[in-house]
């Protein structure tokens, strides 16, 4: 095959190969986390973040406005601390506050922002202080059954008697 | 008559020989990466060779990508609407493509459509002792036939498979929007909302220069390796389908391991 | 030189290849047993056995292909196998070897092969290149054939391209490896002439591995006979000619029988065929 040719049609290869990564990068995937736009870091305490993943979407009014970027374990107060790196371009009032959702009933949990009527707005190292915890399943359950159990006088079908070792 | 060897030594003979294969691939390799220098000044014998797998490979690559995308799209769409989810369509395509079916189908296509040429092309130039009398031209041939072919194989992989996943996608949308008519909106915002680029675009293309490494390394190994005669050949090639097939889902399954072990 | 002095073998210093006392073993398995062998520049020398005697591999020990394990091979006086891999590279480019079946390279035109070596080892120029490899193939007569590739020659023309590439940075040494295997008379003369050409032409050192006897005969200068990985016997053309050793005799005159036998060793026949105890 003569060169030029052989040459032309490997550029169009090339050309077709990155106009591929280029289209799953914009078209298929968001391209969020290479996007530069400036992005400010705020910490909120959680007494139980369920099963809220590193990555997690944070929304407000259900539009996407970050995500979280770290969970870690307070040892001080035994607490979950996530760390939620927010968008430049959206502010948020220092009295917002951040409660952890799902996304119906069996989905990805997320993070949801309730903005509040605070004149100052939240910036870097702020804490979000009004935090409400996942919603566990089973928590929900045992609840449940044991208002039932009160309700109903006495059973003690509610209470499964543990099997005491007594020597 | 030979007494028949007894199952145990078979065995253990088998495994040392892989062992010493091994070996032998690995040392083949590091000459491959230490001589490859000549071919990156010479860039021109690297252009030759992604004509050779790359573009070569084009037709298969776009064909297969499109129905396994139709394909995905069909599949998903009964398992999802089973759920009332077939909204979320898109992401089940896309993911697919991007994180597995990308990288791996495409991998499988070059090993067999690339993969094998390589292997029957160097054999055959081991054959015909092109090899020696290149050697006693004084031009090295790892360096003027093998590196080419490989440096081409790992430039060509990842293009190659992103070319696949994007046709894929198309596919999935061909059959879920065009043809079921799942919501357009939904089905490009669900993907665009779950699909990240580090994690899922930029883990793909990572799978997929390991996967042209790991099939070229092996496609030029058997091909050098062979023995000189036709059946050697057609052995050698056989044997470059194979392993470089088995490599590619050992090879996914740590990479996978590796990369999505937080999500 | 006259072509008649070419022709009569002169012991000389000026030895180019001189082979000293070389053996060479694949494991356990010897190949050559001590090997003594001398070409001098400008000669055709052949290199004559049954098949399997080691002939092919005395050519990859002057090439640097191979090591011997004991003795020594000398081009041009320096030692191939204490040679470093860049010196050997080097002295590679003064060899040139025409493989069995040519070896051209499959993938590149005539043209492409014959230029191969010019343009990996010098920087001339491409109009430069075209006039020289045109040369080279007029010399083997198929400066026509320029624009094929290799799978539309014939055989014979196969083995004369890969002459023409041989001979492309002008070496002082050509080997040919079996280079008459599988032509026609017409072609096989063909190549016989063209060698015994291209060396006094050139002033080339040839070295004929072969077992085709009377066109050797024809065109060597001096001949060595190797069997069993020694040599058995050598001389000028006219001395191999009036031999009377029985193994120089059964080569010439191609019998089936006598120091190389038509069986290969096996246990006595009746015993075999389970008539005898």
């Amino acid at each position: 095959m003569e060169r030029a040719k052989l040459d032309f049609w490997v550029g169009l290869f090339v050309l077709a190969g990155f106009a591929a990564l280029l289209g799953l990068a914009l078209k298929v995937g968001n391209m969020s986390s290479f996007s530069s736009a400036p992005t400010y870091n705020v910490q909120a305490d959680f007494n139980n973040i369920g099963s809220l993943k590193v990555r997690a979407p944070i929304k407000s009014a259900g539009v996407v406005v970050g995500r979280v970027s770290a969970i870690r374990f307070d040892n001080q107060n035994f607490e979950a601390t996530v760390t939620l790196t927010l968008d430049g371009q959206y502010q948020f009032p220092k009295d917002t506050s951040a409660a952890i959702m799902t996304s119906g009933l069996l989905g990805e949990q997320f993070v949801a922002l309730d903005a509040g009527g605070d004149v100052k707005n939240l910036a870097t190292g702020d804490k979000i202080k009004i935090t409400q915890s996942a919603v566990v399943l089973e928590n929900l359950i045992s609840q449940f059954l044991y208002n039932k159990a009160s309700d109903a006088p006495k059973t003690d079908a509610a209470q499964t008697p543990t099997q005491g070792t007594q020597p | 008559m030979k007494s028949q060897p007894n199952v145990v030594s078979r065995i253990g003979h088998g495994v040392i020989d892989s062992i010493w294969r091994l070996g032998s691939a690995a040392r083949f390799l590091g000459q491959v990466l230490w001589r490859s220098g000549l071919s990156w000044r010479r860039f021109q014998l690297i252009m030759n060779e992604v004509y050779a797998s790359g573009v070569l490979s084009l037709i298969i690559i776009v064909v297969s990508g499109l129905f396994v995308g139709m394909v995905l799209g069909l599949q998903g769409y009964q398992t999802l609407q089973t759920y009332g989810t077939e909204q979320s369509l898109g992401v089940l395509v896309a993911l697919s493509l991007v994180r597995e079916l990308g990288p791996v189908v495409a991998a499988l296509l070059f090993a067999s459509r690339a993969g094998s040429a390589i292997t029957a092309e160097v054999g055959l130039m081991k054959t015909t002792e092109q090899l020696k009398a290149m050697e006693m031209m004084a031009v090295d041939p790892i360096a003027r036939v093998i590196a080419p072919r490989f440096w081409a194989g790992v430039i060509s992989m990842p293009l190659l498979a992103a070319i696949f996943s994007i046709v894929g996608v198309f596919g999935g949308y061909l059959v879920g929007v065009v043809l079921i008519g799942v919501d357009d909106g939904a089905f490009w915002s669900q993907m665009q909302a779950a699909v990240d680029v580090r994690n899922d675009v930029l883990n793909g293309v990572i799978k997929s220069v390991v996967f042209g490494f790991a099939i070229t390394t092996i496609a030029l190994f058997e091909g050098y390796d062979a023995m000189p005669t036709a059946e050697g050949i057609s052995r050698a090639t056989t044997r470059t389908v194979v392993t470089s097939s088995l490599a590619i889902l050992a090879l996914d399954f740590v990479l996978t391991a590796f990369m999505f072990k937080g999500i | 030189m006259s072509s008649l002095f070419t022709r009569i073998f002169i012991v000389s210093a000026d030895n180019l290849i001189e082979i000293n006392n070389v053996s060479f073993a694949y494991g356990s398995r010897a190949i050559l047993k001590g090997i003594n062998l001398v070409a001098p520049r400008g000669k055709v020398i052949a290199i004559m056995g049954g098949s399997g005697s080691g002939k092919t591999t005395l050519l990859r020990l002057i090439g640097g292909q191979l090591r011997p394990t004991h003795g020594e091979v000398r081009v041009d006086g320096q030692v191939i196998h204490q040679l470093s891999n860049d010196a050997l590279y080097k002295i590679r480019r003064k060899m040139g070897m025409l493989f069995q079946f040519g070896a051209l390279f499959t993938d590149m035109s005539v043209f492409d092969n014959v230029a191969f070596q010019m343009r990996e080892h010098t920087d001339l120029s491409e109009e430069l290149i075209h006039d020289l490899v045109l040369m080279k193939l007029h010399a083997v007569g198929l400066r026509g054939a320029h624009d094929l590739m290799p799978y539309e020659l014939s055989g014979g023309m196969a083995r004369r391209v890969a002459l023409a590439r041989a001979v492309a940075l002008d070496p002082q040494l050509i080997m040919y490896d079996e280079p008459f295997t599988g032509l026609d008379p017409i072609s096989l003369d063909v190549i016989g002439n063209l060698i015994r050409r291209m060396t006094d032409a050139l002033g080339l050192t040839s070295i004929l591995v072969t077992h085709d006897i009377h066109k050797s005969l024809n065109i060597a200068d001096y001949v060595y006979f190797i069997s069993d990985g020694m040599v058995e016997a050598e001389g000028t053309p006219d001395e191999i000619r009036a031999s009377t050793l029985p193994f120089v005799h059964q080569f010439i005159h191609a019998e089936e029988n006598g120091p190389v036998p038509f069986h290969y060793p096996a246990p006595d026949y009746a015993v075999d065929l389970g008539v005898a105890r």
